[in-house]
């Protein structure tokens, strides 16, 4: 269908910082067990998209997801991992790749987009309009808020667009203004030409940008060309497209796309504008077009930015903070089950049959254990991941919470909505309420913590 | 078929209950013959034609036009004359003598467009009155009589005709009631019929051709033709014996022939269609009955649906996808639109074609272009200028010297679309609007309907042109394609005047000309259009406003249809249930899947010939009964190109 397929997987995001490290880099945040990556590349594997590329800031980090890959998916996807510096931003990731791309249309995937919206619909919607740009919005997720973390500098790791101020059309197709949490604070402006070309304009703001776009290539690399300062796709790119629809600049240039902004076609043959004309007049015209009319021939140029906005049935989260992360896991084994591609026994759990469970232990429904995890007497486990040989003491109440790979927990403690990476000790009796505990940390017996998070100091 | 008849029977009431009935009633082949013509059949009638089919469906499907020109003119009964030999024809097998010159006559009307009231009158009835199943029926006749039948069109006229027969005697019957003149002409009508009837027992019970056409003058104008014929075999006797008849044939040859197009209501078809549909397509539950042979399809569920699928359909090229896209979506409308973005794509995924190995272009690249085509018709069904479009396209390949490699024969192909793109559609264009021009005059009040893109050319360039006249734009809904032109329109500085068609009668008054579009002209003069165009060709014709058709030829098509059900698309239905930006008008929210309601939204109707004065093709302006000339002429044209 002549589209490439782009995954910005990021590299080790600062809002989410005690998760993760050097060791595990975003994309490999475990989300029920499984790197959050896969879900993004299982589901365009899903659409039938294998051959994808892969953008990872940072050079380690690269070699990570690149290892984890080529095991993972050896023989299902070909995937080539790019590596960019770090703080390119996502644009900056996009012109660092530039060579890379060819086909008439690029789709830009976020790697930690867990989401059952298929992205031929985007990609449907972006052709049908021949659009510039084709953005995918979700209703924003209405569990726990998400912590809005003071770290705007990474668009990579940019907080949920819980603030995100959407302008839409109408028939709810076009893009008509885009402004994210920080400049939310101040006024928005709505450009009069615009406003005034589409008559009304729907201003939401329970709209989350998914950040999965269609471009156009040759506009996208247009503007990465001639915008040096664009740093972040979301913040700059998108903006700037939706921001010039009506006087467009991007398409000046490039004589080449003239013809594939179907209304028009400026060839001389006078046959050709008939044609164009009646192509034109038949389709049911955009307010773009009407716009142009109504300028009395003036050949202003205009490009589409459309929109897709997902079902209200279908998932759609980014993990993209602390608070997101635990509600990506809760709802990977719960009310979006079909995601983690797990098979759920009757009770609605998984224990991996190797697991251990001792007397009177129960694990109650959206849970699951990992392969070789012990579980002492008399322990209670709800709604919460734990990860792989794990070993976990008696009377150790886990609820809400995320455990990851080896963690050992001594007897008697009570964990609740909080977060424990890989290698964590807990000694007996420890207290977490909403706490974060980072890979390698050892929280002596006794403690009592809430709402902190925990983590080695980095020397 | 009678379910079509009945159909008709809305349109005139009093009259359908004859016709309708006694074909129905095939059973009855032994009473056909002399009985009681007219009487007869219409007592008859009401206990047949009901179980058949849908009462509901009458209402919507019958195209209202025959009787309001019935009505006006005298000649409308004509008509019956030429049916009545074809019904002979049908029914029996044909004496030779008599009826061979009086389907030689037939024929000539058709073919000549001699009689003027000749033509209307029969173009009127067909529509009216004969439904979809004339052209089956129509294959039947013509085998048996082909000994007679110059030509299978002929046959297929005659057919028609032979109903429409039937279904003439029945109309002067109800239009008695209303009428007091009418009354009194069913009388004397049926006085004769029976006369008839009772010498043609008396002498043959087959000449029936011969008194078909006696038959069909039954009109007072036409009752000289009657007599020529001599024998006029009781209508109705006719009628019943065709449908006695015919219809063990009718069933026989649908297994012998596949149905040329789908018949929705015939579900294991359906089913099988299924198994290769890209697009998920739920069929809508209430659909009116009448149109259960036509596809309707839940249309909230399709495009998220298609669009869902983009990248899993390999084998669909994305020209061709995104082109399918937008007629699912309804972005591209219009029979010349939607045509071009078809050839283009065709173009495009033709460019980027390349034939596998041991394979030759030739063959795979046809069941290529058959695949996009079905992709097409499942995200919506084709026009019939689309499907001449694809034909001249698929013959054009099979053409292909062999010789030529492959990047020969694409550039080939692809210049011929081109080639048809613009001497088909735009030259044809250019030139319709010449030819039209010259029939805008200073001062004329014009009135088109809907959005037509050559009469927004013509009206321009009139304006262009410097003429002075004003432009009464009608527009109905849901589509309100209207508001588009009418909106060019003023941009441009023409003078108009917009309404819905609901104000059509009062605003024809002051109306000189009418030009309208066309989907397809179809080789009986019949045109097929938006729906309304029927409408308002019928209250123009009313008022004696001339009516224009602008049509390019390559939308011609040999096919013949009497009236808009048996060929149809039936669009959203929800498009009509709610008024886009009237929150206040919200009556059916939620009621579109009581199981009592039953939603019709129809794409197309077709205006018999009768209510037009001129088409304007781009070989020049033609009346209505000169299309199959051109149609037989255009496809020679094809084949030579």
């Amino acid at each position: 269908m002549d589209f490439q397929v782009v995954v910005l997987a990021g590299g080790t995001a600062k809002n989410l910082i005690p998760l993760v490290s050097k060791e595990v880099p975003k994309a490999l945040l475990p989300v029920a067990n499984r790197p959050v990556l896969s879900y993004v590349l299982e589901h365009l594997e899903q659409s039938n998209l294998k051959d994808l590329i892969v953008v990872v800031e940072g050079q380690e980090a690269a070699v990570l997801v690149g290892n984890w890959i080529s095991g993972a998916y050896v023989d299902r996807l070909h995937v080539e991992v790019a590596a960019v510096p770090e703080d390119v931003g996502t644009a900056g990731s996009l012109r660092a790749i530039a060579h890379h791309l060819t086909a008439k249309d690029i789709m830009v995937v976020s790697g930690d987009l867990v989401s059952d919206v298929p992205p031929g619909a985007v990609a449907a919607a972006h052709r049908r309009h021949d659009a510039v740009v084709t953005a995918m919005l979700s209703s924003a997720p209405v569990s726990g808020p998400s912590e809005s973390g003071s770290s705007t500098g990474k668009d990579k790791t940019k907080k949920a667009g819980r603030y995100n101020i959407i302008g839409l059309d109408p028939t709810r197709q076009f893009l008509l203004y885009i402004a994210t949490g920080a400049e939310v604070e101040k006024d928005i402006r709505i450009q009069k030409s615009i406003l005034r070309a589409v008559g009304q304009m729907e201003i939401r703001a329970d709209l989350m940008d998914a950040h999965l776009y269609a471009f156009k290539r040759s506009v996208l690399q247009e503007v990465l060309d001639q915008k040096d300062t664009f740093h972040s796709l979301k913040l700059d790119v998108l903006p700037y497209l939706v921001r010039s629809q009506l006087k467009s600049e991007v398409l000046l240039n490039g004589a080449p796309q003239a013809e594939e902004n179907g209304n028009q076609k400026v060839n001389s043959q006078s046959n050709q504008v008939t044609l164009s004309g009646i192509l034109a007049n038949a389709s049911t015209p955009s307010f773009h077009q009407l716009s142009v009319l109504g300028t009395n021939g003036s050949t202003r140029r205009t490009h589409k930015c459309c929109v897709y906005i997902a079902d209200n049935s279908k998932y759609c989260m980014r993990l993209n903070s602390i608070q997101a992360f635990s509600d990506i896991n809760r709802d990977v084994i719960g009310e979006a089950s079909h995601l983690s591609g797990y098979s759920f026994s009757p009770q609605n759990n998984i224990i991996h049959p190797s697991a251990e469970l001792g007397l009177k232990t129960t694990v109650g429904p959206h849970c699951m254990l990992g392969e070789g995890s012990q579980m002492g007497d008399k322990c209670s486990v709800k709604r919460s991941v734990i990860g792989r040989h794990c070993r976990i003491g008696s009377n150790v109440k886990v609820a809400n919470s995320v455990i990851m790979n080896h963690v050992t927990i001594g007897d008697g403690c009570s964990i609740q909505g909080s977060v424990i990476c890989s290698n964590v000790q807990l000694q007996e009796r420890v207290n977490l309420k909403d706490c974060q505990v980072g890979p390698g940390f050892v929280v002596t017996a006794g403690s009592d913590c809430k709402g902190e998070a925990l983590a080695k100091k980095e020397k | 078929m009678e379910a079509r008849r009945a159909s008709r029977t809305v349109s005139d009431p009093k009259v359908r209950h004859v016709g309708f009935f006694t074909p129905d009633p095939n059973p009855h082949p032994g009473r056909t013959p002399l009985a009681s013509d007219a009487p007869v059949s219409n007592s008859l009638s009401p206990v047949m034609i009901l179980p058949p089919r849908q009462p509901s469906d009458r209402t919507a499907a019958v195209p209202v036009p025959e009787t309001g020109l019935r009505r006006q003119t005298g000649a409308d009964q004509v008509p019956v004359g030429s049916y009545n030999p074809s019904e002979s024809l049908l029914s029996s097998s044909p004496l030779p003598s008599s009826p061979s010159s009086r389907v030689g006559l037939v024929d000539g009307e058709f073919s000549e467009e001699s009689g003027g009231w000749l033509r209307r009158s029969e173009s009127g009835n067909y529509a009216s009155s004969l439904p979809d199943t004339m052209v089956e029926r129509a294959p039947e006749n013509s085998a048996s009589a082909a000994p007679r039948l110059e030509s299978k069109k002929s046959v297929e006229v005659t057919g028609k005709g032979g109903k429409a027969v039937v279904e003439e005697q029945n109309e002067v019957q109800s239009s008695s009631k209303p009428l007091k003149a009418k009354t009194t002409k069913a009388e004397r009508r049926a006085l004769q019929e029976a006369q008839r009837a009772a010498k043609a027992s008396g002498k043959e019970g087959n000449k029936s051709a011969a008194v078909s056409q006696g038959a069909a003058p039954v009109k007072p104008v036409k009752q000289p033709a009657q007599k020529k014929d001599g024998p006029p075999v009781s209508v109705s006797v006719v009628s019943f014996d065709k449908k006695g008849g015919d219809r063990p044939p009718e069933k026989e040859r649908k297994k012998d022939v596949p149905a040329p197009r789908m018949q929705f209501d015939d579900k294991s078809r359906v089913q099988k269609a299924k198994k290769h549909a890209v697009v998920k397509q739920t069929e809508a539950r209430n659909r009116v009955e009448l149109f259960r042979h036509l596809p309707q399809y839940e249309h909230g569920t399709q495009l998220p649906d298609l669009e869902s699928k983009f990248f899993q359909l390999d084998p669909v090229h994305p020209a061709i996808y995104k082109v399918g896209l937008q007629y699912l979506a309804g972005d591209i409308s219009g029979g010349n639109a939607r045509c071009i973005a078809m050839l283009q794509a065709f173009k495009e995924a033709i460019e980027d074609y390349s034939t596998p190995q041991e394979k030759t272009l030739a063959r795979d690249l046809t069941a290529k272009i058959s695949s996009y085509v079905s992709f097409f018709i499942e995200c919506r069904p084709l026009s019939i200028s689309m499907g001449n479009a694809i034909r001249f396209l698929k013959t054009r390949i099979s053409d292909l010297p062999l010789t030529l490699s492959e990047s020969e024969a694409k550039a080939a192909l692809c210049s011929d679309i081109e080639h048809f793109i613009n001497e088909k559609i735009i030259l044809a264009d250019k030139v319709i609007v010449r030819h039209a021009v010259t029939k805008i005059r200073d001062g004329d009040v014009l009135l088109t309907y809907g959005s037509s893109c050559v009469v927004e050319m013509i009206l321009l360039y009139a304006h262009e042109m410097g003429k002075q006249f004003r432009v009464v734009v009608v527009d109905s809904r849901p589509k309100l394609e209207g508001q588009a032109l009418l909106r060019r329109l003023v941009a441009k500085g023409l003078s108009c005047a917009y309404s819905h068609i609901n104000a059509l009668s009062y605003i024809m008054h002051e109306v000189t000309k009418v030009f309208l579009g066309a989907a397809s002209v179809l080789s009986n003069g019949t045109v097929y259009s938006r729906v309304g165009t029927a409408s308002v060709a019928m209250v123009a014709n009313a008022f004696h406003v001339p009516v224009l058709i602008c049509c390019e030829a390559y939308k011609f098509h040999e096919r013949v249809q009497l009236d808009s059900i048996c060929s149809n698309e039936l669009g959203d239905p929800d498009a009509i249930a709610k008024v886009p930006g009237r929150t206040d008008v919200n009556y059916l929210n939620n009621w579109a899947n009581k199981e009592n309601l039953q939603l019709l939204n129809l794409m197309y109707d077709a205006t018999p010939a009768d209510y037009i004065s001129m088409i304007v093709t781009d070989y020049g302006m033609i009346p209505p009964t000169s299309v199959p000339v051109i149609v037989r002429e255009y496809r020679r044209d094809h084949v030579f190109l």
